[in-house]
């Protein structure tokens, strides 16, 4: 009898220990949208970065304090006059496939990514003439041009490295099934349903990774995702509202990671672009300036978003390295706001045709402007119109004012030059100023901190006076996930990055 | 009515090439560029001018409807621009989800609109009556993401008995499945209740005034039978009309009660394709849908002749 129930026992145990060894974990992530293709050359959204975070490794990754940290490569180094980057690879790094990542992979991905047809890393490599193999764990980029902000473009979708041998069999169809490096591989997508990515056996830092697998799923609405959180179907969900941060804290089973945002929010005035820049707003940079005089940051901040984001003045956040400190955002002076419209010799209230993509936030923030900047006599019309419309129209210079928000590039030229820049393609502004291209070209030649930041400022002080862009605020990441994960660490770039994190059963 | 059939099915042709024109020129109305909104955040304007040529969308409108239509008579109605998918794989994915969802919430809809219409019509003036119709006015009014909201806050946060949103496939887990389901199916089940328990209640209340009705009375026949076997089939027709269409409408998606429950169906397909102009996507669906609109019509014909032999003539 007693042998029989030791049997028993012992048959019940190995059955408890087989099936804790089938039991998988599973993290959950709620996305705010469904991303778009999962291709590194031609993916296009943020919400699609998200997800290659876990799939796709790149040649660099930045921390939390925004500098650049190895990832696929080892090391980097510029030569002394600017125009080649040779770079260093990580040894023993394979690809989903098993295919080694060495040097002629590395050359295949980034000619891939400034060759294959529709590309959209083609612009962020344009500095890149051509890439050689110095020895099988080693490229060298040969640049064009000295060109500083390179380094930060392989931080993203332009350092990602793809097995040449499936992306030459897959073409234009290899994202519905991507393979990288990364520390997840892509198992199946449904379209506006799942994405579900499973653990990579020989990932090259694998002891670092301990979810099995990583469901994402798409729920554009906010208060869904919350419910969806709190209620144990996700683990983790991304774009939580500044507005649910109380609701969220008072949670003992939520955790909120922030971060401040690499980009910002502003309201593009058009300078130079057919009928509408004719007015006031448009041709007089005083009026301008009382505009932006009349507009109080912090209220905003406070109102809309109960004081959670950072008002700013600057293409980039007060946070940035490359923020000019010299320069802060200047109160709120309706007094001042006015005198330079009585100056300007404008016939008040001014009016201006004020266009705002339509969604909540942007709609409350355009309400607050209209309502401040009456007090000094401007009398905004808020245009509410949808997105895509939107950008249609700006493109064709049909707006005075357009409330337009960057998601920001980890190097600060990608939130200025091409918005600023005369004739290029984001510079809705339609601002131009020769002394101020030069300038920027400058900017992108030289590399280091101060040397950059003493050009920016001089750029800087051009900007905050002739105000093609009014720069309003930074939002934060807000991310928000259960208390079974740990090991979450938010940058600034808003991703979800996977490695090192741990689900408690 | 074979030749009715015949009739109804050649019918189809004009009006699906009606409707694929109509899509089409509508489409291209809308302000937005496809281009532009492909060309994501940077814009590079050579980008664009690439994405322009890959779908022909620089050429003459009635150029780019030839190149549709050409591709559609060969039953291949395009690739999706964002996802690079072909869209009848789209719609294959999709069509099983929404196919699900609207009938589970048409059979709610039938259950509780049929049998409370019925039932107050019965009772008309009693209690039973005036609940019905409180019940019919509440579903007519609710709106749906109010109702998905609060159900999601008290069967997912509050109680946990039911998953917040999502789809599983009957096929992978049948009890899964209709967990998932069974609320977005209730929200939209129970607005159509509300209009199907008016009409419904209208129809018999007519047909349990009239002669026929009294003659199987006077014939001595259980109140049921006369109720369910001469009122009631009487007072179909409006119901199937009525029925087929709200049907129609839900398979052609139900926009907000999808995004709500984030099921993948052809509702979030239409939006997401529509917010990013990714205008072959929307033609293929709309297509589709409207083919299965057409088709439901020709149903809910047939349907008629068998509820009611009279129009068999």
């Amino acid at each position: 009898m007693q042998k029989r129930r030791t049997a028993l026992y012992a048959a019940a145990l190995l059955l408890g220990s087989s099936l804790a060894a089938q039991a998988q974990s599973t993290l959950r992530i709620g996305l705010a949208e469904d991303p778009d293709i999962l291709d590194p050359s031609l993916a296009r959204t943020y919400v699609g970065r998200i997800v290659f975070s876990s799939i796709c490794d790149k040649l660099f990754d930045i921390n939390e304090k925004l500098e650049v940290i190895p990832q696929l490569a080892l090391s980097r180094e510029t030569s002394a006059d600017g125009l080649s980057v040779t770079i260093k690879l990580r040894p023993g790094v394979k690809f989903h496939d098993g295919e080694p990542l060495d040097a002629e992979a590395a050359k295949y991905s980034l000619e891939r990514h400034m060759t294959i047809q529709g590309s959209f890393r083609k612009p962020e490599l344009a500095s890149v003439d051509h890439v050689e193999v110095v020895d099988p764990l080693t490229v060298k980029l040969v640049l064009k041009a000295p060109f500083s902000p390179l380094i930060a473009q392989l931080t993203d979708r332009a350092g990602m490295m793809v097995s040449p041998k499936a992306a030459k069999a897959a073409g234009d169809k290899f994202g519905l099934g991507p393979v990288c490096a990364g520390p997840y591989k892509f198992v199946e997508r449904v379209q506006q349903d799942r994405i579900v990515v499973e653990k990579f056996a020989d990932y090259w830092n694998k002891q670092n990774v301990s979810i099995d697998r990583i469901v994402y799923r798409p729920i554009p609405d906010s208060t869904v995702r919350l419910a969806n959180l709190k209620s144990g179907q996700l683990d983790l969900i991304e774009r939580a509202l500044a507005t649910d941060i109380k609701d969220i804290q008072s949670n003992p089973k939520l955790k909120l990671a922030t971060a401040l945002e690499l980009g910002y929010q502003g309201i593009t005035i058009n300078v130079g672009k057919g009928d509408k820049s004719k007015g006031p707003l448009g041709q007089d940079k005083r009026v301008r300036q009382a505009f932006d005089l009349a507009i109080d940051r912090a209220a905003i901040n406070e109102v809309v978003f109960n004081g959670n984001f950072v008002p700013g003045n600057q293409w980039v956040s007060p946070a940035n390295p490359f923020y000019q400190e010299t320069m802060p955002v200047r109160p709120r002076d309706v007094a001042k706001a006015k005198k330079l419209l009585a100056e300007a010799g404008v016939k008040t209230p001014v009016t201006v045709d004020l266009m705002v993509p339509n969604n909540p936030e942007t709609r409350a923030v355009s309400e607050l402007v209209q309502g401040m900047t009456a007090e000094a006599g401007f009398d905004v019309k808020i245009r509410v119109t949808e997105f895509a419309t939107s950008l249609n129209e700006a493109e064709q210079g049909n707006f005075q004012a357009y409330i337009l928000r960057w998601s920001g590039r980890t190097d600060p030229d990608g939130n200025l030059y091409t918005f600023v820049k005369s004739g290029s393609p984001q510079n809705y502004s339609f601002y131009t100023n020769a002394d101020l291209d030069k300038q920027l070209e400058e900017s992108r030649s030289k590399d280091g901190v101060p040397t950059r930041k003493a050009i920016y400022t001089g750029i800087t002080k051009t900007l905050l006076e002739d105000l093609p862009i009014i720069y309003l605020y930074h939002q934060r990441h807000l991310i928000v996930h259960t208390d079974k994960l740990s090991g979450y660490v938010q940058a600034p770039d808003g991703m979800i990055r996977v490695v090192g994190l741990k689900l408690a059963q | 009515m074979i030749g009715l059939l015949a009739r109804r099915l050649l019918q189809l042709i004009p009006t699906i090439f009606l409707v694929s024109v109509i899509i089409f020129s509508l489409q291209h109305l809308l302000p937005g560029d496809p281009a532009l909104i492909m060309a994501g955040e940077e814009k590079d304007p050579e980008v664009i001018a690439q994405i322009r040529a890959q779908y022909h969308l620089d050429q003459p409108i009635v150029l780019q409807y030839l190149y549709w239509v050409k591709g559609v008579f060969v039953g291949d109605l395009g690739e999706s621009m964002r996802l690079k998918q072909p869209i009848s794989e789209l719609i294959a994915q999709k069509l099983p989800v929404t196919l699900q969802l609207a009938s589970m919430a048409m059979v709610i809809a039938l259950v509780i609109g049929v049998g409370m219409g019925v039932l107050s019509a019965v009772k008309k003036g009693t209690g039973w009556d005036a609940a019905a119709n409180l019940f019919a006015l509440w579903g007519i009014s609710t709106p749906n993401f109010w109702l998905g909201i609060m159900m999601i806050f008290l069967f997912s946060v509050q109680l946990g008995w039911l998953p917040a949103s999502g789809f599983v496939s009957p096929f992978e887990n049948l009890s899964q499945s209709l967990k998932a389901s069974i609320m977005p199916a209730f929200v939209l089940g129970n607005s159509i209740a509300g209009v199907l328990m008016r009409h419904t209640r209208g129809a018999m209340l007519q047909a349990l005034q009239s002669d026929y009705v009294r003659t199987a009375r006077a014939k001595g026949l259980h109140e049921p039978r006369v109720v369910l076997h001469h009122a009631m089939r009487n007072a179909l027709t409006p119901i199937i009309t009525l029925g087929a269409l709200e049907f129609g409408t839900l398979l052609s998606g139900a926009v907000l009660t999808e995004q709500i429950f984030s099921i993948p169906g052809f509702g979030k397909l239409i939006v997401d394709a529509v917010l990013n102009r990714d205008y072959a996507v929307v033609q293929g669906v709309v297509l589709v849908t409207s083919a299965v609109y057409i088709v439901l019509n020709l149903l809910a014909d047939i349907g008629y002749i068998l509820a009611n032999p009279r129009l068999r003539a």
